[in-house]
């Protein structure tokens, strides 16, 4: 019986021919992540479990990406960056990027992807449960606390029940002013927030297969909403493209077998597809946008793992070139590279940089910022009773910052089109015109 | 581990997400340090939104202001507990504060793993919804020799699911014993040695 590519990569790292769901094996991680929110307790249990003079099992594959309370003057937060220096210094660990310096990066699961640390084959794991993004490079990658994290650190292994997988097919082709957030939305709303918990979710299809990275991460990024382990897409060429010019290091490619096992299949036409918002205080809380017209914003929020990278941008300034926001419009780049990109991309000539402040939104630097509120000086913040439109990930109640707010989760192009009329407005409005 | 754990009832519904366990502006405190990791006990559940804050009639505080410790030791919930991000801040606030089980219809899987992995508490499943059985205050025991619980309040006994394969990390204490204890790590390995 055939195996899917998440059972073939989970074999492949426990030394095993085959494994079938159900299975709890032990597997070596290939990466392991953590940044400034979940390292400082992974460390204090690593020494505690394995001795204050102890070693990293690896040096070269563990990363320490900060990129969540960075831009703050609460103590606290920057006292925890220290702690990572510290580890780091102790350690002589290769993979740090040092906030206030040139190194910096910004939101971990992409900064991830540009440094290549995403190789198809590959086991990653990280303190971060939106570490399911890096699975758009046909790898295993899931979330997990401090506890296992500061296990691998010492061991290079953590036990893993092999997940059923769900199978989420795309034909055809997605109409031009739908994007990847869209496409998941709908998926979550179609199996709610617990409708793939335990499970890998695996993303087949030509329309799948015709997204860029970015967007093929964000199809990945946002597993976790519907409870599931990891999200997975095989890589292709597109995939080989991105990781060439970021590494050299070796990669494997795995296809799930014709005859392998899927606990749940659907296919979507991709043609049929509409802009969709996840409405307060759930990511599965589905409408379409044209359902959603007459909700009035507060502000706009464009920004994160899940919204902030380059192609989110390139969206969002299509729509805003040449026109004044009507609501407080937040942008927040995930990364540095992203931030530079601003600066470079141009559309009729202008950068997104220009348009973006030509429009009259707030630039903010890169990190994960007013996604999950963070401390009180944190930029982009909701207030109050506010009602936002953001391009993250999830609109549980207080998420954003403030227990009376209103978050809708939408596309870059919706909460751009959105910005432009200050209230929920269907893209397709301004680009099909 | 205890084959018996008594304690008052705080119960809570569906989807009780990590961001209502422990907002995460909270995150900055240290879980190591005595004094600063109390502050996870004083704002342990401060998220969830009061009316939905110790059911079935709401407004209940799971700490009284400032405390870091909860009057609660069992917290009951609906289905999907523990939902969102991978912060075990979440179940650490929980047993800061003074929580010894919780039992849910069902749970997400890294909070469930969390709590295993970490020893925080044990996660118990029971099929029945409980959130429609038990109240806030009730009077809950719940004995792991026949793997029930019983609400004294109201005399009724309910079946927990089994703990299945996890009941070997959960009675060792944590993953690290579990992997001493199975040779994966030596014994020894432990405070500087």
């Amino acid at each position: 019986m055939g195996m899917t590519i998440t059972e073939k990569i989970l074999a492949a790292h426990a030394g095993k021919d085959s494994v079938r769901p159900g299975d709890n094996i032990w597997v070596n991680a290939d990466v392991l992540m953590t940044h400034d929110v979940c390292g400082p307790g992974t460390f204090a249990i690593f020494k505690k479990q394995f001795g204050e003079n102890a070693k990293v099992w690896d040096r070269d594959k563990v990363v320490i990406i900060p990129d969540h309370f960075i831009f703050t003057k609460d103590t606290h937060a920057n006292r925890n960056i220290d702690i990572l220096r510290q580890f780091v210094q102790e350690q002589s660990l290769p993979h740090y990027f040092d906030p206030g310096t040139d190194n910096y990066k910004g939101v971990c699961h992409i900064a991830l992807a540009q440094e290549g640390f995403n190789r198809p084959g590959d086991i990653l794991f990280g303190t971060d449960s939106h570490t399911s993004t890096s699975g758009a490079f046909g790898m295993f990658s899931t979330g997990i606390g401090n506890t296992d994290a500061a296990f691998i650190l010492g061991t290079g292994k953590l036990w893993v029940r092999v997940p059923e997988t769900m199978c989420f097919e795309f034909i055809g082709t997605f109409p031009e002013h739908i994007m990847a957030k869209d496409v998941i939305l709908t998926v979550i709303g179609d199996i709610g927030v617990d409708g793939a918990t335990y499970r890998a979710m695996e993303w087949r299809g030509d329309a799948v297969m015709k997204l860029s990275m970015e967007e093929r991460m964000t199809l990945c990024n946002m597993a976790i909403e519907a409870g599931g382990k990891n999200g997975i897409i095989e890589a292709d060429d597109v995939t080989l493209d991105y990781v060439r010019q970021r590494t050299d290091a070796p990669y494997k490619i795995y296809h799930s077998d014709n005859d392998a096992q899927y606990f749940f299949k659907k296919t979507y036409n991709a043609s049929e597809m509409e802009p969709i918002v996840a409405k307060p205080h759930s990511p599965d809380n589905k409408a379409k946008v044209s359902e959603c017209l007459d909700v009035k914003l507060d502000r706009a929020y464009i920004g994160s793992c899940t919204g902030g990278k380059i192609t989110d941008f390139m969206a969002a300034a299509r729509l805003l070139k040449g026109k004044k926001v009507k609501i407080d419009t937040f942008i927040v780049p995930a990364t540095r590279e992203v931030e530079q990109d601003l600066y470079k991309e141009k559309i009729g000539g202008e950068t997104l940089m220009d348009i973006f402040k030509n429009a009259g939104a707030y630039l903010g630097d890169p990190s994960c910022a007013a996604c999950l509120g963070g401390p009180k000086d944190t930029f982009g913040r909701a207030k109050d009773n506010q009602v936002v439109i953001s391009t993250t990930n999830r609109n549980f109640p207080g998420r954003m910052g403030s227990k009376q707010a209103y978050v809708y989760l939408a596309s870059p192009y919706t909460a751009a089109a959105s910005a432009l009329t200050g209230h929920i407005t269907n893209p397709a409005e301004f680009i099909n015109n | 581990m205890n084959k018996v754990i008594e304690g008052i009832a705080y119960v809570l519904g569906n989807d009780i997400d990590t961001d209502q366990i422990i907002p995460a502006e909270h995150l900055v405190y240290s879980l190591s340090d005595p004094e600063e990791r109390k502050h996870y006990g004083q704002f342990a559940l401060s998220g969830v939104p009061v009316n939905q804050a110790g059911l079935p009639e709401g407004n209940i505080p799971f700490t009284e202001n400032g405390q870091s410790e909860s009057k609660y030791s069992i917290v009951v919930g609906g289905k999907n507990f523990g939902c969102g991000s991978s912060r075990e801040h979440a179940p650490a606030c929980m047993e800061i504060a003074g929580i010894r089980a919780v039992i849910a219809e069902s749970y997400a899987r890294i909070f469930y793993r969390n709590s295993v992995d970490g020893g925080f508490f044990i996660p118990f499943e029971c099929a029945t919804r409980l959130v429609e059985e038990i109240k806030t205050g009730d009077d809950l025991i719940i004995d792991l020799n026949v793997n029930t619980i019983t609400n004294r309040s109201s005399n009724k006994t309910y079946d927990l699911k089994s703990l299945g394969e996890v009941i070997d990390i959960i009675e060792a204490g944590d993953i690290f014993e579990y992997a001493r204890k199975t040779g994966m790590i030596p014994s020894t390995g432990r405070g500087g040695n």
